[in-house]
């Protein structure tokens, strides 16, 4: 069955009540030209057939979607297909996202681009394409993160990247967004910020949608010839959500197919213990619908506004705030959202390396340790395609202090 | 003009009030910022009559806020310092209520948006009139997003001030100059608040334009900090606002007595440069 469902955002921005544009005057202007240019380039098939070219021949797309025949045995539940993301150039999805808004960059006449970074992924994804498009990059990232993801600091500098440590808040990610607005708004006719994930003003949320949306395009077709039908189930995990809505977008329609997003449930169901916005259902505390970093959605916060800590052992789930277009998929119920722990994330990679030989990021070992939970009582002739949105070379420190 | 904005004029606040009292006089008039709860909610009372007692003609009451994206380094440290003490939106009405009964001079809350959007908007509009504000100014909403915002707080006869910036075309210069109330708040450069040894050359340029859409008095702030900047501006602006030079006093000093004196010296100092300064009458632009 198929529904279609309204076009979001609206012409503000708005997906429902969430997202907008709350930014300082100065980015205002800023935020409606990048908006122009995105539209035009959107309808120039020139863009379309470089952005294209870079994604096949630089990237490496398309990803396998791979049968993993020993995880399903192993689980002994549905059939398990695994969208390998992990093997892009720079081993995650946000090389999907790069690619599409330096080629903007460079389209906008931009010299210089500035990105924020929390596992180290999207800045080194940042890095990548601003080396390959010949574009200066600077890259904030949380001290908090540089220590526990130091390899992609070195991976950034290697590429030629200035890499600038954020000691304030709690020096993770959410500390790293503030810091590179704040060189975005100083710097604004030279720089663009190339945001990392389905966050921010209007048209961050929409247009980072887009470029992750190849995901799902290419899943949509590829089960469609291993399995002659759409799956049941999509799982990924969500930090800022971009994996998610780039496996979603293109199944919103099929009612059939069922989506279930997977947030960071860290090592407590208490406020400052986790990063699960949307998954209050589950027990987590102190999400409510707020304003942060330029858009309305849900945020971790305490009951006077002053946005919390948050806890994961993955810095790229590690957020206060969740893309709004999740919000309001999750209001409307078109999306189911959950949470994991530390530990069920980090036995989730023992697992998928020990059974299927992919070592998968912490990040998306959340998505995969929900669907061990559930994969028992799921019934064998149902389908299910998880995003390993990312692979775990960047977590060898943190995984030998466990493993 | 809107209508609305017409509307809201006929409000008269102690903001619009003391504004054609400075045209009167052909004075600078000087906006003073300072973060509510830095060090504490009681120095700050203190800090912001002394303040007055120098020559402040406007005091912005920073509300502090976990993420402050428009804020450089020293808004920043001073924000996290009041919410180490434990400064919260109520607390700074609270704050209010305790000036008015000490002084008559015209008072702005400067937050971001989600500590007013999290009291409820009808809840912090009546608070905050009824403590005795004149003002708001919210640092990350434009008036696009503020259509409610701004009908609550003119119900509840507050002003609201907008920024206009250098990227600000024309036409969102009409839509600021259209949504503001009070005055309108020109930041002087692109980048964060803090203090700077130079104004940027196109600031006169870019006055100008905005007296284009608007007859409210224009304050320029962002990087004003020495008196030869304040002279300057006395032949472009209607005030100068003054933030990261007066917390950096503030941070500095070793007590509450001593960040007050400092402050108010600072205060003093500019106040002198704008009313030696050329006035905008005066001057021929």
């Amino acid at each position: 069955m198929s529904t279609k469902m309204e076009a979001v955002p609206d012409a503000r921005g708005r997906f429902g009540a969430y997202g907008g544009r709350y930014v300082p005057e100065t980015l205002m202007a800023p935020l409606e030209e990048l908006e122009r240019a995105y539209n035009e380039a959107r309808a120039d098939a020139s863009f379309q057939k470089e952005l294209d070219d870079m994604l096949r021949n630089f990237a490496g797309r398309p990803t396998p979607l791979q049968f993993a025949s020993r995880l399903t045995q192993h689980l002994g539940g549905p059939r398990i297909y695994l969208k390998r993301e992990d093997l892009l150039h720079t081993g995650a999805h946000k090389i999907n996202n790069c690619l599409g808004q330096g080629l903007l960059a460079a389209r906008m006449g931009k010299r210089r681009v500035v990105a924020e970074t929390g596992a180290g992924q999207h800045g080194v994804a940042t890095a990548t394409v601003a080396a390959r498009l010949g574009l200066e990059c600077t890259v904030y990232m949380g001290t908090e993160d540089m220590e526990r993801q130091r390899l992609n600091v070195f991976r950034m500098r290697l590429l030629g990247a200035e890499v600038i440590g954020v000691d304030a808040g709690s020096k993770t990610l959410k500390d790293a967004i503030n810091e590179a607005m704040r060189d975005w708004v100083t710097n604004v006719h030279t720089t663009h910020y190339l945001l990392g994930s389905v966050l921010g003003a209007h048209p961050y949320p929409a247009m980072v949608r887009d470029f992750q949306s190849v995901i799902g395009k290419e899943a949509r077709a590829q089960i469609l010839q291993a399995e002659k039908r759409l799956p049941d189930w999509l799982f990924a995990c969500v930090g800022g959500g971009s994996n998610a809505i780039g496996l979603f977008n293109d199944f919103l329609d099929d009612d059939d197919v069922k989506m279930v997003g997977v947030e960071a449930g860290g090592r407590g169901a208490g406020i400052g213990e986790h990063a699960a916005r949307l998954a209050a259902a589950k027990g987590f505390s102190g999400a409510k619908p707020g304003v942060l970093q330029g858009t309305y959605t849900y945020v971790l916060q305490t009951l006077d506004g002053q946005v919390s800590t948050t806890h994961s052992v993955s810095a790229g789930l590690d957020y206060p705030a969740v893309g709004p277009e999740h919000a309001w998929l999750a209001d409307r119920g078109r999306a189911e959202y959950t949470a994991v722990g530390d530990e069920d994330a980090i036995e989730a990679v023992k697992t998928l390396a020990r059974i299927e030989g992919i070592i998968p990021a912490l990040e998306s070992a959340h998505a995969l340790a929900e669907l061990m939970h559930r994969a028992p009582k799921m019934k064998s002739d149902q389908l299910v395609i998880l995003n390993v949105s990312g692979r775990g070379d960047k977590d060898m420190e943190i995984l030998a202090r466990y493993v | 003009m809107s209508e609305l904005a017409t509307e809201a004029n006929t409000v008269q606040t102690r903001i619009g009030r003391r504004f054609e009292q400075l045209a009167r006089s052909g004075e600078l008039g000087l906006v003073a910022y300072i973060t509510a709860g830095d060090p504490s909610l009681g120095a700050t009372e203190k800090i912001v009559l002394a303040a007055v007692e120098a020559g402040a003609d406007v005091i912005e009451l920073g509300v502090p806020f976990s993420d402050p994206v428009a804020d450089g380094p020293t808004i920043q440290r001073a924000s996290e310092r009041a919410l180490r003490g434990g400064t919260t939106l109520a607390g700074v009405i609270d704050l209010v209520k305790a000036l008015r009964k000490k002084t008559d001079v015209a008072i702005v809350l400067f937050s971001y948006f989600n500590p007013i959007l999290q009291m409820g908007l009808e809840a912090f509009a009546s608070r905050a009139a009824e403590a005795g504000a004149d003002g708001v100014l919210v640092t990350d909403m434009t008036p696009e997003e503020a259509g409610e915002h701004r009908t609550i707080m003119r119900t509840h006869k507050l002003d609201t001030i907008f920024l206009a910036a250098p990227t600000s075309t024309d036409q969102r210069l009409k839509l600021i100059a259209d949504a503001s109330t009070g005055f309108l708040y020109i930041i002087s450069r692109t980048g964060v608040t803090g203090a700077k040894e130079s104004l940027p050359e196109e600031l006169p340029a870019m006055v100008r334009r905005a007296r284009k859409f608007t007859s409210l008095p224009i304050a320029v702030g962002f990087g004003i900090s020495l008196p030869t900047q304040v002279t300057v501006l006395g032949g472009i602006a209607d005030a100068v606002a003054v933030g990261s030079a007066l917390v950096a006093e503030i941070e500095t000093a070793t007590s509450e007595v001593l960040a007050a004196t400092a402050v108010a010296q600072r205060i003093r100092l500019l106040k002198n440069a704008a009313q030696r300064g050329i006035s905008r009458r005066d001057a021929s632009l």
